[in-house]
């Protein structure tokens, strides 16, 4: 600056202004700073990546709770081969950030394995470190298809159902209302790995049964406003929006889409419980896709509602759901190999054993690409005045696929995912 | 053709309706730095607040009343916020104002997930309120043509404050030459105070507002902040107009961005932000402010 100053540039003595400019604008695009929760002791060691800020930030919350309470749990109860479990949750921030703390969790901390993730683009990062490390990693949250095909490494083993699966259980509901063969659809779509994946699976459910994709607009993911979208789709007329869309982007297109009250019915292909419960009764409408819910009828998910509830006071989002079933999944692998290596954690889920995820089937890792086969759903909204609770708005599908199909019906298949160790 | 520009146009005005709300948010930054020299990064979170008061409130009284006290409430915080905190900042070096209203910024959004959650809450804006009018070619949103004379209200109440009072004019004059007010015997500092209620109240107000529309979440303050910075620095330091044309340009700019180029819809004001730059350091509208030469 002072350098600046005395070869006399065309704006003279101007070191103070700039100085607080800069200085601001550092500060304004840091804040979001990482938060840290840390547990004590020092005996297994779970080091938990997952989005505490940011777009994704809410839905880490709720994996935060699930993820801790099954952890508090399995501690109770005596631990895994007598030893306690240590876990300790980290905000992923970025896919950089992620990556880096994988490593500092490997290398510092020492971890026996890594857990988490929500971001499919961190996600992809933390499992290059995870095979860079070979240490294992349970992706727990992200949904992109090429983390699980492309980018697959056997260190990693991923428990969400992935993009395609979404597609195909929100497509056969979408199909049921006749909403995809002859119609046009106009599509939103978030700009990452995320987001491209599911336009990219759902053109092709889309395209596959007779219908036509008129539109596809990126959306960057800190967009809070929708409204130049909501125009365009006015300008379309399509027969049907349909949302690739992750996190916050969800909420926000839905509160904006009923603010607007523009009359094209809306259905996506991601949406969590918790980006509807946030949206708010009265604002969400069409056809969703989901991996669980609170009123899965089984013992399992009564026995987790109930103790979830009485733990934290509120019902739990499917994220917290997944969290607190995988860690008791890793859990149950130590305690059957009586081992935290990752070469003997590998090879027994590549037995296929099954595991209860308190829905009505046991799921299981298939082993040639490491996700997990399980069922889904898909929700609608219910009508006003049917229900008394204003979290309970959501009405939920029977499992898909049914009982008598096989649960790979929905996953892609081998040809279809490029994955090869 | 023709159907294509009118298309524009009506990105064109939706625009405007989108920065006369970032106006509410950047006036009150922009305020609070021409006259006490602070970049105030606790804007958001007093943005922030004003969302989370409105919908306890809204609990209560209803959605109305929530749009008026909320704002009220954040004001007087803003009162405090001054009084026991901002005041120690003018004179000393500007990054410790920027530290401690940086971390001010982050232990509000923490005190807000200890006390709300992390997880966003639901807002809902009145039945009546929902839905859209087409004026001519033109789609608004009932809300949002209601939220624009919210703020055109706003907007020139300000102008008169500063222009036509008696308080504008000390006001003004503390901008250009703190010492030569001093001089005339005239303690600026309830009027700080005045500005800094004025501004957080304003951000408030816009947090309240935007509630119904956008996602309540602890790291709101965080999401705004940076976008209001932006434009006061397009707009320029210190200048009235100047923060509502910059305003009222990054939103035009990025409806016109998302209609040719979507996925550049977030960085264009930053594009904009540096073309503004390097063609005018000060500003599209800045003053030379003495005593930050």
């Amino acid at each position: 600056m002072s350098n600046e100053e005395k070869k006399g540039s065309s704006a003279p003595r101007s070191g103070g202004r700039r100085k607080v400019l800069q200085a601001g604008a550092a500060g304004a695009l840091a804040l979001g700073f990482p938060a840290i929760v840390r547990a004590r002791s020092d005996a297994i060691k779970i080091g938990h990546l997952t989005p505490m800020t940011g777009f994704l930030g809410a839905l880490g919350g709720w994996a935060v709770l699930g993820i801790k309470m099954a952890a508090e749990e399995i501690n109770a109860a005596g631990g895994v081969m007598g030893r306690q479990l240590d876990l300790t949750s980290e905000d992923s921030v970025n896919p950089a950030t992620a990556a880096t703390k994988a490593q500092r969790m490997i290398e510092r901390d020492k971890v026996d394995v890594l857990m988490g993730e929500i971001n499919s683009a961190s996600a992809k990062t933390i499992m290059q470190v995870a095979k860079r490390n070979r240490r294992l990693y349970m992706q727990i949250g992200a949904r992109s298809d090429a983390l699980r095909g492309a980018f697959c490494n056997r260190y990693t083993f991923h428990v969400d159902i992935p993009v395609t699966v979404m597609v195909n259980a929100e497509g056969q509901g979408l199909m049921r209302e006749g909403l995809v063969k002859g119609k046009r659809i106009y599509a939103l779509t978030s700009d990452y790995l995320f987001g491209h994946d599911l336009a990219k699976a759902a053109k092709k459910f889309v395209t596959t049964h007779g219908g036509t994709v008129i539109g596809d607009e990126l959306v960057a993911t800190d967009a809070t406003d929708f409204s130049p979208y909501l125009l365009k789709i006015r300008q379309a007329k399509p027969d049907l929006v349909a949302t690739n869309l992750g996190g916050n982007q969800v909420t926000n297109f839905v509160k904006q889409y009923a603010e607007f009250g523009l009359p094209y019915p809306v259905a996506g292909f991601n949406l969590n419980t918790a980006d509807a419960w946030a949206a708010g009764p009265g604002n969400l409408g069409g056809i969703w896709p989901t991996v669980w819910h609170h009123h899965v009828d089984t013992p399992g998910t009564r026995a987790f509602v109930a103790a979830f509830r009485k733990k934290y006071n509120k019902t739990p989002e499917n994220h917290a759901w997944i969290e607190y079933v995988s860690l008791h999944v890793m859990a149950r692998a130590m305690s059957e190999t009586k081992s935290t290596d990752t070469e003997k954690l590998i090879a027994y889920f590549e037995k296929e054993p099954k595991f209860d995820l308190l829905k009505t089937r046991m799921g299981y890792f298939r082993n040639w690409d490491h996700q997990m086969m399980q069922e889904a759903y898909t929700f609608t909204v219910k009508a006003p005045g049917t229900y008394t609770e204003a979290w309970d708005f959501l009405k939920f599908s029977a499992p898909i696929p049914g009982p008598d199909q096989p649960l790979e019906l929905l996953a892609p298949t081998k040809t279809e995912n490029p994955c090869r160790f | 053709m023709t159907m294509q520009l009118l298309f524009l146009l009506e990105q064109v005005v939706n625009g405007l309706v989108l920065g006369g709300y970032y106006l509410l948010i950047a006036l009150g930054l922009s305020l609070i730095f021409s006259v006490g020299g602070v970049v105030n990064l606790a804007h958001g979170a007093f943005y922030a607040l004003g969302a989370y008061l409105s919908l306890e409130v809204a609990k209560y009284l209803g959605f109305g009343a929530a749009v008026v006290i909320s704002p009220i409430a954040v004001a007087m915080l803003g009162l405090l916020f001054e009084r026991f905190i901002l005041r120690r900042f003018y004179t000393a070096d500007p990054i410790l104002s920027l530290l401690v209203t940086f971390g001010l910024a982050m232990v509000v959004e923490q005190l807000i997930r200890i006390i709300w959650g992390a997880a966003p809450l639901p807002a809902s804006m009145p039945a009546a309120l929902k839905g859209s009018v087409v004026l001519g070619d033109f789609l608004f949103s009932r809300y949002r043509l209601l939220l624009l004379a919210i703020v055109a209200v706003v907007l020139a109440g300000v102008w008169v404050l500063l222009n036509k009072t008696s308080f504008g004019r000390v006001v003004r004059a503390g901008i250009q030459r703190p010492d030569m007010v001093a001089a005339l015997g005239i303690r600026l500092q309830p009027y700080m105070t005045a500005i800094v209620m004025l501004g957080v109240g304003m951000a408030a107000l816009g947090g309240a507002l935007f509630a119904p529309i956008a996602l309540v979440h602890p790291a709101m303050g965080a999401e705004i902040i940076t976008v209001a910075f932006v434009v006061v620095v397009i707009g320029g330091l210190g200048s009235f107009w100047g923060v509502v044309l910059a305003a009222l340009l990054v939103g035009v700019v990025r409806g016109i961005t998302i209609n040719y180029l979507p996925a550049a819809g977030e960085a264009s004001m930053y594009v904009l932000m540096f073309v503004v730059l390097l063609l005018r350091p000060r500003g599209l509208l800045g003053e030379r402010i003495e005593k930050f030469e």
